[in-house]
């Protein structure tokens, strides 16, 4: 019997240290109406039948406690809100305009901008018609409703200046469309004028919004309808009807002298890229909010494709790309806290969550006290590449996962309650509905992926391989098993303190799949290895993205992607730059930091069907492995592990000094056994031909390597990111958790390598 | 366009005996077109108990619309499922029943 979620939630803070208070975001579905709840510590999310088992310890603190359960509703899509409502509150004669790129003009009624309260079927707006057209709105909230439509369907991904007016005097509505290329054939120019019944003025309530209808409010937050799909640039409203040749005259900047007594506001979405906030250039500066995160630093309809820097042709960027789909903050209320006690030790921990028949564990990590150490040794949570693939949802929406991992897809509950709840989002790895790619992804919201004991559907048979946070707990049972003190950190934490949170600890652990990184992550953990720290870099594909966060958009990091990487969807021409930090997005191997200049490899080769294993070379009996070597005589190093069957597998690095390896890297073992569903990384494959695979391809492997860094640091790298998966095999007596061992015993040990 | 020769029941025996995997060139052939499967209908696995129990699934490739669960008959190994639905699409592709 299928098990049906009935219960998730979220946290406000991912980490927090002794004295921080973290709340608990809760909703409930199918009738459950109370559940239990309990922090615990988290050891273990291992079900595999030959695996550690599921391990948590429960903690008695004051959170705990039975508490009534409410759905709570996630109200996805982007828009812009308006500040101040009273310009915009008297329907009288008016002009609303901008240039839009419409990606799904047929997708019924979609907003472009207005003051119009859906509940009310009250106020004006220029819309998209259910015909696919351009229309307008007016309402007197009395059960007049009229609307003016050019009835010529907008073109798809197509530049167009709409434009709306009202003359309250003559009761004369007018729709004007001009399309920037007018296509042969393609008969889509129109200016439609008519008489209406409406008698202005009549009173808005509703605020003025951009890309979505007022549709009342829930916990003080703004509900919208009708959310537009597309780019909209340069929106204008006048305090009269303008003709068309006025219109045209508004688009300008500046705004020419002559209109300025008719301007309301014009807006520029090209100014404060980096933030939620719209900026209104006429003199009423009636600034707004966008909700939602759409998407920022969006090329217009004057980008010439001559600059693809927003910073240098701000002008050209004046778009902002909207999306029915976009979610930041699911703004839910908290239903309990937690004081994390002074006694707590740093580490990961959940709220478990009990109803009836279902549950969840709402993962957080607790840190040590701020400016303080409470071990040698700091685990690195990966967590800025948990909200890279937060709720993703590739394989049930494209039919090639199966080939592409080599197995069947494979749902678990989560995924089933992601695909009934559209609402809850995307990752950086999925499509919007338009088709349009992802660039942002929030912590704020239920991240189901993010669960001990949840594997994702298309990495193993059966979805039998453990990914990210359940990958990384693997580390941490081994971590408690041999007995190593840890102190427990986050990217979050890394991105906001830089190299202050890791200076001084003696070694630094990476989780399996640190993806990616921020530049200030990376210039932190590059800056440690410079002062003698020692890395343990326990997975595969790390250090790949450049990713950004943003003081001005918590929870969030932004993610552009550019031409060349792994990837659903690449980026699209000119917009390869951050929004958030205006850096160049993409790989970092692209940027002229190759992952290998970091930690001796890079991204090779990735396959989701079996795991292999790494056979010594020459590099393991060099003296200076010799520590790392200590005790284990076997050449072939991991041929078992509940991940995939070995520790080299699912996504590997190599060790190539023409991408930044030092020269002086140690290869230790390579891999082999891996399947030819493995295929190397697409960067690596500018010219395709046959016998890419790893059978038959040397270059897609992965290396074990190991090197010292300046002042008596170093960096041992599994460059797999099935590793940790063999770590328990034997009751934790293998070689590959007598390697680990080693290396850590060495890099806890303060003595230049 | 490669086209599946239903003699070649090498290949399906090859598969039977190993269907997650490294696999001949002739069966990865082969297989490229069964994996292939398109929307609507597209099988999956449902898990019911993780790396213990799962049932089929069809999907339509719209996200929102429900999966299809095929909940009568549970698998204890998931190479016992990638099997029925080779079968099953085996019979879909060559009118052929295997059994």
């Amino acid at each position: 019997m299928i098990k049906h979620k009935k219960i998730v939630g979220y946290t406000n803070h991912i980490s927090a240290a002794p004295g921080d208070t973290v709340g608990f975001m809760v909703s409930c579905y199918d009738g459950v109406t109370r559940y239990r709840a309990d922090i615990v510590r988290l050891i273990s999310g291992d079900l595999h039948p030959e695996g550690a088992g599921f391990k948590e310890t429960v903690l008695d603190t004051p959170a705990a406690g039975d508490f009534p359960g409410r759905e709570q509703k996630i109200h996805a899509g982007s828009h812009a809100e308006i500040t101040d409502r009273t310009p915009f509150s008297v329907l009288s004669s008016f002009t609303l305009q901008a240039m839009i790129w419409p990606t799904t003009p047929q997708r019924g009624r979609q907003a472009l901008l207005g003051a119009w309260s859906e509940p009310e079927q009250r106020g004006y707006a220029l819309m998209i018609g259910d015909d696919g057209a351009p229309m307008l709105v007016l309402g007197d909230g009395q059960g007049n409703i009229e609307t003016v439509s050019t009835a010529k369907p907008l073109q798809e991904r197509k530049w167009c200046f709409v434009g709306a007016s009202f003359d309250a005097e003559t009761r004369t509505a007018c729709v004007v469309q001009v399309p920037s290329v007018e296509y042969p054939l393609a008969d889509s120019t129109a200016e439609v004028r008519r008489t209406v019944a409406i008698s202005a003025p009549v009173t808005v309530e509703a605020p003025f919004m951009i890309a979505a209808l007022y549709d009342g409010e829930a916990g003080g937050r703004v509900i919208g309808a009708h959310h537009y799909n597309g780019k909209i640039d340069s929106p204008r409203v006048a305090n009269r009807a303008l003709d068309r040749e006025a219109m045209t005259a508004l688009m300008q900047r500046p705004i020419p002298a002559g209109l300025l007594p008719a301007v309301v506001a014009a807006w520029d979405f090209s100014r404060a890229i980096p933030t939620v906030h719209i900026e209104d250039l006429s003199p009423n500066r009636l600034d707004g909010t966008l909700v939602n995160l759409p998407a920022r630093a969006m090329t217009g309809h004057a980008w010439t494709g001559e600059e693809m820097n927003w910073q240098h042709a701000p002008e050209q960027y004046g778009a902002v790309h909207f999306h029915e789909d976009d979610i930041h903050d699911a703004g839910w209320e908290v239903d309990f806290e937690l004081v994390i006690p002074e006694t707590m030790k740093s580490g990961v921990y959940a709220a478990r969550l009990v109803s009836g028949s279902d549950e969840d564990r709402i993962p957080f990590f607790v840190r040590p006290p701020r400016g303080v150490r409470t071990a040698n040794l700091a685990l690195l949570i990966p967590t800025a590449s948990y909200w890279a693939y937060a709720n993703e949802h590739m394989a049930i929406e494209a039919s090639d996962y199966e080939a592409f991992s080599g197995h069947l897809t494979s749902l678990n509950s989560e995924d089933l309650f992601l695909n009934s709840h559209p609402e809850f989002g995307h990752s950086l790895y999925d499509v919007f509905t338009d088709g349009s790619g992802v660039c942002y992804s929030s912590r704020l919201r239920p991240v189901l992926n993010m669960r001990p004991g949840v594997t994702i559907s298309w990495v193993g048979p059966g979805g039998n391989m453990p990914w990210q946070f359940n990958a990384d707990l693997h580390i941490v049972d081994w971590l408690e098993a041999m007995g190593h003190d840890y102190d427990v950190i986050t990217d979050d934490d890394l991105d906001a303190e830089g190299l202050p949170l890791i200076d001084g600890y003696h070694a630094v652990m990476t989780g399996t799949h640190p993806e990616y990184y921020s530049t200030h992550m990376w210039d932190a953990v590059e800056a440690y290895l410079g002062r003698g720290g020692r890395l343990m870099y326990m997975g595969g594909n790390g250090f790949y993205s450049r990713v950004a966060y943003s003081d001005a958009v918590p929870g969030a990091i932004e993610l552009r992607r550019t031409e060349v990487e792994f990837r659903e969807k690449s980026g699209a021409p000119g917009e390869y730059y951050h929004s958030f930090s205006g850096e160049y997005g993409g790989i970092w191997r692209r940027i002229g930091r190759p992952p290998g200049s970091l930690v001796g490899v890079g991204m090779a080769v990735e396959g989701f069907d079996i795991c292999g294993y790494y056979r010594r070379k020459p590099g393991s009996h060099d003296p200076r492995a010799a520590f790392i070597f200590d005790g284990v005589d076997d050449e072939i190093i991991g041929d078992f592990g509940v991940v995939g069957g070995g520790a080299a597998g699912i996504e590997l690095d190599r060790c190539d000094t023409s991408l930044g390896s030092p020269p002086h890297t140690l290869v230790l073992a390579s891999s082999e056994g891996l399947s030819n569903h493995y295929f190397p990384t697409v960067e690596d494959c500018l010219m395709v031909s046959s016998g890419l695979g790893a059978m038959d391809n040397p270059q897609a492997r992965g290396d074990m390597v190991f090197f010292e860094t300046p002042n008596g640091g170093g960096v041992f790298s599994t460059s797999s990111m099935s590793w940790s998966g063999s770590l328990s095999h034997n009751n934790y007596d293998n070689n590959v958790s007598r390697i680990t061992d080693n290396v850590l015993r060495r890099f806890l040990d303060p003595t230049p390598l | 366009m490669y086209k599946i020769d239903p003699a070649r029941k090498d290949l399906v025996e090859e598969f039977r005996a190993n269907p997650v995997g490294n696999h001949s060139a002739d069966l990865q052939q082969m297989l490229n077109v069964v994996r292939g499967e398109s929307f609507p209908g597209k099988y999956v696995l449902i898990c019911v108990k993780p790396h213990r129990e799962w049932v089929l699934g069809r999907l339509s490739g719209v996200r929102g619309d429900p999966v299809e669960i095929l909940e009568d008959r549970v698998f204890t190994r998931a190479e016992d499922a990638e099997w029925e639905v080779f079968r099953r699409r085996w019979k879909a592709l060559t009118g052929e029943c295997l059994d």
